[in-house]
């Protein structure tokens, strides 16, 4: 257990995924329900904790056993600061995280896969992959939620689909969503159009971790919005033809700006650089937008000698949670940011001499 | 930036709430955004979509459908009336969606873009008569399809899993032409869930 808090950077992000200039990393998610329990917001202790077993046992006995080996996580066993680490690195939702203590997450060793026990609903089984692979990813997850299917009662019903406590998700429960690095159409104004004419196919946009979270560093994650009437293919065929989309704009702003503001663009990637190498303290707002100049100067080959994985490790490393996690205790910002400048300096230097 | 609610203090919370495309931001002080309820503690966490949801849903029914009908409506179940789940945005168990019934239809509409129908995977055949044996049937091609897919990949243990449900498919097919009946014997049974009932709000 020990091993999912230790270290900032994933297993499964230690390899650059397809189109990684633009598309950070790719995720689907489906939220399942046990039809004879009352669904978690309801769910007694005892309730809870029979979900909880049900799920590990199905988990423990599936041909899943065989192929992914989970580590159980149990929330009640995690400080504050792990739960907030474990948000982080995106292997655990912060409604579970925030939550009741009778709730778990299955994770593998790769930490691509997450099966969150008795978060808004029984389960939520989330596979994540790097750069742009959403069908693979739905291929993972569907293969996992057919295993699971096979050793539990999943509520469902003919008309509505699969059925969740919230219904913003019933039918198929699915959420497939992208991470997106987007400072090109930041930095010519195009994002506002790009959200309303997406929003006209239910396809929305919000900041890193989710619902209702800030967008820092041009860091933006895609999703769908509707989740019925549409079948999990279709669903993933939408967001696939969005990032696409998403990822031509980007790549035509970026090229413009290089074309035709190449100094000032060269002047705030190498002062960002600089800052980075040099502040002694720096805050998360900051950081962000710094690294996001940087990651644009790497991915247009600007910046060769830093190695695009440094850029993924940082996007965790700078978080509070990590930090903290690190020094093994709750800090005030003024330390968080001495030590986060630190990190961050460490990382860049390593790979310049 | 000062405060919007207050004009005077610092903001410190910048909201951005989007409902199908339209943008409102608000930039507040702590002790507003507090006032308001707005702040959720956690990572990244601000206006909760299960406020911003409950907020449609009363705005929807508070006007034009009986106040009294709606709450007594109650699932037999878990015992959440209606107007709990409008109020939370939240259902207490699988039973609420058959309970509450035709009241349902305008908020699933609203909230899914004006879809009603289930498009996607299921975890069993259809069940009604009529369709029971072509998607028996075609149960059985997909299995198949899976299981060749499992042997090329060498995943022989759910290979095996697979070539039992098959076996058994195929003994439904051949039998009685009822169609199936709804657990296998793989399934976990839980026990009998035990009488609850939702704590009664305000």
């Amino acid at each position: 257990m020990k091993r999912f808090t230790e270290d900032a950077l994933s297993d499964w992000m230690r390899q650059p995924g397809p189109e990684h200039d633009v598309v950070i990393s790719s995720r689907v998610r489906l939220a399942r329900n046990l039809r004879t329990f009352p669904f978690p917001s309801l769910a007694t202790k005892a309730h809870a904790q029979e979900v909880m077993q049900l799920v590990s046992t199905a988990a423990d006995t599936s041909s899943l056993k065989e192929e992914q080996n989970f580590t159980s996580v149990p929330m009640s066993q995690l400080s504050i600061l792990e739960k907030k680490l474990l948000v982080e690195k995106h292997l655990i939702s912060p409604h579970l995280a925030e939550g009741n203590s009778e709730a778990a997450a299955l994770i593998n060793a790769s930490e691509s896969i997450s099966i969150m026990v008795n978060e808004e609903d029984h389960l939520r089984i989330q596979c994540i992959a790097p750069g742009f692979q959403l069908n693979e990813t739905w291929q993972a997850a569907n293969r996992i939620d057919n295993q699971l299917q096979e050793q539990l009662d999943y509520a469902f019903n003919e008309r509505l689909g699969y059925l969740t406590s919230c219904p913003t998700n019933v039918g198929t429960g699915i959420r497939v969503s992208v991470m997106v690095h987007l400072p090109g159409i930041v930095l010519t104004n195009q994002l506002q159009n790009i959200l309303k004419s997406f929003a006209q196919w239910g396809v929305v946009m919000r900041g890193m971790y989710g619902e209702g979270s800030e967008a820092l560093g041009n860091i933006y994650q895609m999703s769908n919005q509707i989740t019925l009437g549409q079948s999990e293919e279709a669903l993933v065929d939408l967001l696939t033809r969005a990032t696409q989309q998403l990822i031509l704009v980007e790549r035509e702003a970026r090229n413009g700006i290089l074309n035709d503001r190449r100094l000032p663009l060269l002047d705030k990637i190498f002062r960002s650089f600089g800052t980075l190498l040099y502040a002694q303290m720096i805050d998360k707002v900051e950081a962000a937008q710094r690294l996001s100049d940087v990651r644009l100067g790497v991915d247009l080959g600007l910046l060769e000698q830093v190695p695009h994985v440094i850029l993924d490790e940082l996007l965790v490393v700078t978080q509070p949670g990590y930090l903290q996690q690190m020094e093994g205790r709750l800090m005030d910002d003024f330390e968080i940011n001495l030590r986060r400048a630190q990190l961050i300096r460490e990382r860049l230097w390593k790979h310049l001499r | 930036m000062i405060c919007q609610n207050c004009s005077k203090n610092q903001s410190n919370y910048h909201f951005t709430k989007i409902i199908n495309g339209n943008k409102t931001e608000y930039h507040l002080c702590e002790a507003c955004a507090r006032e308001k309820g707005d702040i959720v503690q956690g990572p990244g966490n601000s206006f909760s979509i299960h406020n911003l949801l409950s907020g449609m849903l009363n705005i929807e029914f508070g006007a034009n459908v009986s106040k009294v009908r709606a709450a007594e409506t109650r699932c037999g179940t878990c015992g959440l009336s209606f107007n709990q789940f409008k109020k939370q945005g939240r259902f207490g168990c699988a039973d609420c969606y058959e309970a509450f019934g035709t009241q349902l239809d305008p908020v699933i509409r609203r909230v899914q873009q004006n879809n009603t129908l289930h498009a996607g995977k299921s975890p069993y055949p259809r069940t009604t008569e009529n369709d029971a044996k072509p998607s028996l049937a075609s149960q059985l091609a997909a299995l198949e399809e899976e299981l060749q897919a499992e042997i090329r990949n060498e995943r022989y243990e759910r290979a095996a899993v697979l070539r039992d449900r098959i076996n058994n498919l195929r003994q439904q097919l051949a039998g009685d032409g009822q169609g199936f009946s709804g657990s296998s014997s793989a399934n976990v049974t839980s026990k009998q869930w035990p009488h609850f009932h939702a704590e009664e709000g305000e």
